[in-house]
């Protein structure tokens, strides 16, 4: 849309009584900024709806005329959807500055040529002539309730450590990364920290990069603070205009906030597609307020952070053990040569199949990591040769779901998969190999979660993870590494009994 | 313009290198393989009326070469002739609703280019004087930013004829069949038309009830013969 400068004010051109020279908002140079005026009554509704918010006119259900009302009482502002830094246009809304990501559009609104964002277009499409509108009024006012947490949980010594940093970090409002091994039991670590947050009247948002995630812990969160409102938040979820103390959310939806939180915990830092997706993390940065805490969760750390952490850098807590104090496995290398030529005359390595078959005699389930969907498909007939039972799974599988409870239930005895099994869910007693491990998509990190997967409850704390390969990677030998470097610290803590 | 990059799903475009590429244009231009396999092309037999495919229409629903929407059309003395024939390029399967909402509702512009290669080929078979978009109202077109039908034309290289207008009314995805077909006339033109083959254009042909209400006026204004082409059919 276009708007005009009248009387140093922003004034959108269909509420213009006269004809004003009217400018798409991203080419005017200073947009002004007016004053709070405290004792202006505003509504309460778009109070809610836009305090910590980012939204489009199109959000929003507000006519035009009271918005720009509490424009000019200095209770929101308009910011350009698409700025301009060193000559190169950036969108204001997921902080994308690739050209691959732009493109014109003769624009009904401005009657221009418009530049648009591609990047961010599923969240309604931002231009140049698109204001983005934010809450400069009051605060919405959040509940305050002195005890919270309703949790008769117990921490373990290293989980208690961590909580107390945790909890630090919070009240200072200062960055930390937690640094957990799989099954540490990462979740309860965050349950005292949140406490003191909500406390002191701040708001916090739980992030994560997949929605599973969200699903999974918002139950689990509202289990353990029953007396507070909790937003969860993912692409269709209904809690959008929800202004809630405790906000459960995806990282791409955090594309909607600005300035919102004291307190930002984001969990899987590592994982795909926060790792890749700039826009994400540009995400979780506009929705912190400028003063504000940061605590990342991971059991896998990138090699840059691992550096950081290693040269105090970064602050950082371990918890190098899991919760039943029996030590990570160890991942076993195997060569097993060329698999993908193998492959192609319909064979499979022989200490491959002779590894699934001794857990199929065994009676044992087993998962089996797999590069790419194709080569998976592949592998599926000549595998269930040994037992018509096992299945496949892949993130575009429609029957993924119905695998995995097939898989806990026991019904069948082993899964193939691709890196999607990777992190996130767990089965009691299993285990792991990875066929062809020297594959690049197969991180130091991914290998990490892949051997977290073994060994994950008290009941059955051991078991085998074995990478079978065509040629040792470095990411396999600092996976390896870093689970034996875990270990050792856990040792040296008195964190394992076994 | 250049592109090298899936206009659906971003990845990088591999130039496809080979002795068909040197003679012969490739189809898919503006998306990978894997993205343009999963639009299911309108091919084999199809309504002579509508393009409607026929090999997975029951037989109670066809006679002949004609499905029976199309038959009860030509049998009311009102709409018989109004439109002369349809022709769809893709079925509206989920991947082609997920791409047509990004492209109309989110308001993705640039995939506007997504279908013409598959235009051209089409437009080989079709002979017209006008091609025209089915316009939007007033408030939708500010509410959307563009036409959808008419960035096609311009997308393909023409230029589109305006010759109708729209007055607002609620929107049809959320009408039935029979609201649809009774529905009064949305379209006006001021302009006469003589002896003129016009080619209309839309994003999706459901009912076929816009296509031909805006046939009628276009008729009415005086033109020969009304043909449609339109990117998916319902």
């Amino acid at each position: 849309m276009r708007f005009a400068i009248v009387h140093s004010k922003l004034l959108p051109d269909k509420l213009l009584h006269s004809s004003q020279k009217t400018y798409p908002i991203s080419s005017i140079d200073q947009i002004p900024v007016l004053q709070m005026n405290p004792s202006y009554s505003y509504n309460i509704e778009l109070q809610k709806q836009l305090s910590g918010k980012q939204l489009l006119l199109d959000d929003l259900t507000f006519p035009l005329e009271e918005i720009q009302e509490h424009y000019e009482q200095g209770h929101l502002i308009y910011r350009k959807g698409i700025h301009v830094e060193k000559n190169k246009p950036i969108c204001t809304r997921c902080g994308n500055e690739s050209n691959l990501f732009f493109a014109h559009f003769p624009c009904a609104r401005c009657g221009e040529k418009c530049l648009y964002c591609r990047k961010c277009i599923m969240m309604g499409r931002i231009s140049a002539c698109t204001p983005l509108i934010s809450w400069t009024g009051p605060a919405a006012q959040v509940e305050m309730n002195r005890t919270q947490l309703s949790w008769d949980g117990s921490l373990s010594d290293g989980q208690q450590a961590a909580s107390e940093r945790v909890i630090q970090a919070i009240n200072e409002n200062k960055e930390l990364l937690v640094w957990a091994v799989c099954g540490a039991g990462k979740t309860e670590v965050l349950f005292q920290g949140i406490d003191a947050a909500l406390a002191s009247g701040k708001r916090v948002c739980l992030a994560t990069p997949r929605t599973d995630v969200v699903l999974e812990l918002t139950p689990r969160l509202k289990n353990v603070f029953p007396h507070i409102q909790v937003a969860s938040l993912y692409g269709g979820s209904e809690d959008r205009h929800l202004n809630a103390s405790l906000t459960i959310t995806t990282t791409h939806q955090l594309l909607r906030f600005y300035r919102a939180f004291d307190t930002v915990i984001l969990d899987e830092v590592d994982a795909f597609p926060y790792s890749v997706e700039e826009s994400l993390q540009y995400a979780v940065r506009q929705a912190r307020k400028q003063s504000s805490s940061m605590i990342y969760l991971t059991a896998t750390p990138n090699e840059k952070w691992q550096t950081e952490c290693l040269h105090g850098k970064k602050d950082f807590v371990t918890i190098p053990a899991r919760y039943h104090r029996h030590p990570l496995p160890v991942p076993r290398f195997q060569w097993c040569g060329n698999w993908e030529k193998g492959l192609k005359k319909n064979k499979l390595p022989p200490n491959i199949l002779q590894w699934v078959k001794k857990r199929l005699d065994a009676n044992k389930q087993c998962l089996l990591f797999i590069p790419k969907i194709d080569k998976m498909e592949k592998i599926l007939p000549l595998i269930r040769l040994l037992h018509p039972k096992i299945e496949a799974v892949h993130a575009e599988d429609p029957h993924r779901k119905e695998k995995i409870l097939a898989m806990r239930n026991k019904e069948i005895p082993m899964l193939l998969t691709t890196t999607i099994l990777e992190r996130g869910v767990t089965f009691p007693n299993i285990d792991v190999a990875v066929l062809g491990a020297e594959d690049r998509i197969f991180t130091e990190s991914a290998l990490v979660q892949i051997a977290g997967r073994v060994g994950r409850s008290a009941q059955a704390p051991g078991g085998d993870i074995t990478f079978f390969h065509y040629g040792k990677t470095n990411a396999m030998i600092r996976a390896k590494n870093q689970i034996l470097k875990m270990n050792e610290e856990a040792r040296k803590k008195g964190l394992i009994d076994y | 313009m250049i592109i090298n990059h899936c206009l659906v799903c971003f990845s990088e475009l591999m130039p496809q290198m080979g002795w068909t590429t040197l003679f012969s244009k490739e189809e898919s231009h503006y998306m990978c393989t894997e993205c343009y396999v999963k639009f299911e092309k309108i091919e084999g037999e199809t309504c002579k009326s509508c393009d409607r495919p026929l090999a997975e229409t029951e037989p109670q629903f066809k006679v002949a070469n004609r499905c029976l929407d199309c038959i009860r059309w030509e049998e009311d003395h009102e709409w018989v002739g109004t439109l002369e024939r349809n022709h769809s390029l893709v079925h509206y399967n989920d991947f082609a609703k997920e791409v047509i909402a990004r492209y109309k509702y989110r308001g993705d512009y640039l995939l506007s280019y997504l279908f013409v290669p598959l235009i051209k080929k089409k437009l080989q078979l079709i002979s017209f004087d006008a091609i025209v978009p089915i316009p939007l109202s007033e408030e939708r077109l500010y509410e959307r930013g563009f036409n959808q039908a008419e960035a096609i034309i311009l997308a393909y290289g023409y230029q589109p004829n305006n010759l109708l207008t729209r007055i607002h009314s609620e929107k049809q995805s959320k009408k039935s069949r029979s609201e649809r077909i009774h529905l009064s006339q949305v379209f006006q033109t001021k302009i006469n038309i003589p002896n003129k083959k016009i080619l209309l254009i839309d994003d999706i042909y459901t009912t076929g009830s816009t296509l031909r209400h805006a046939a009628k006026v276009l008729k009415e204004a005086g033109a020969q013969s009304i043909t449609s082409l339109t990117i998916a059919r319902g």
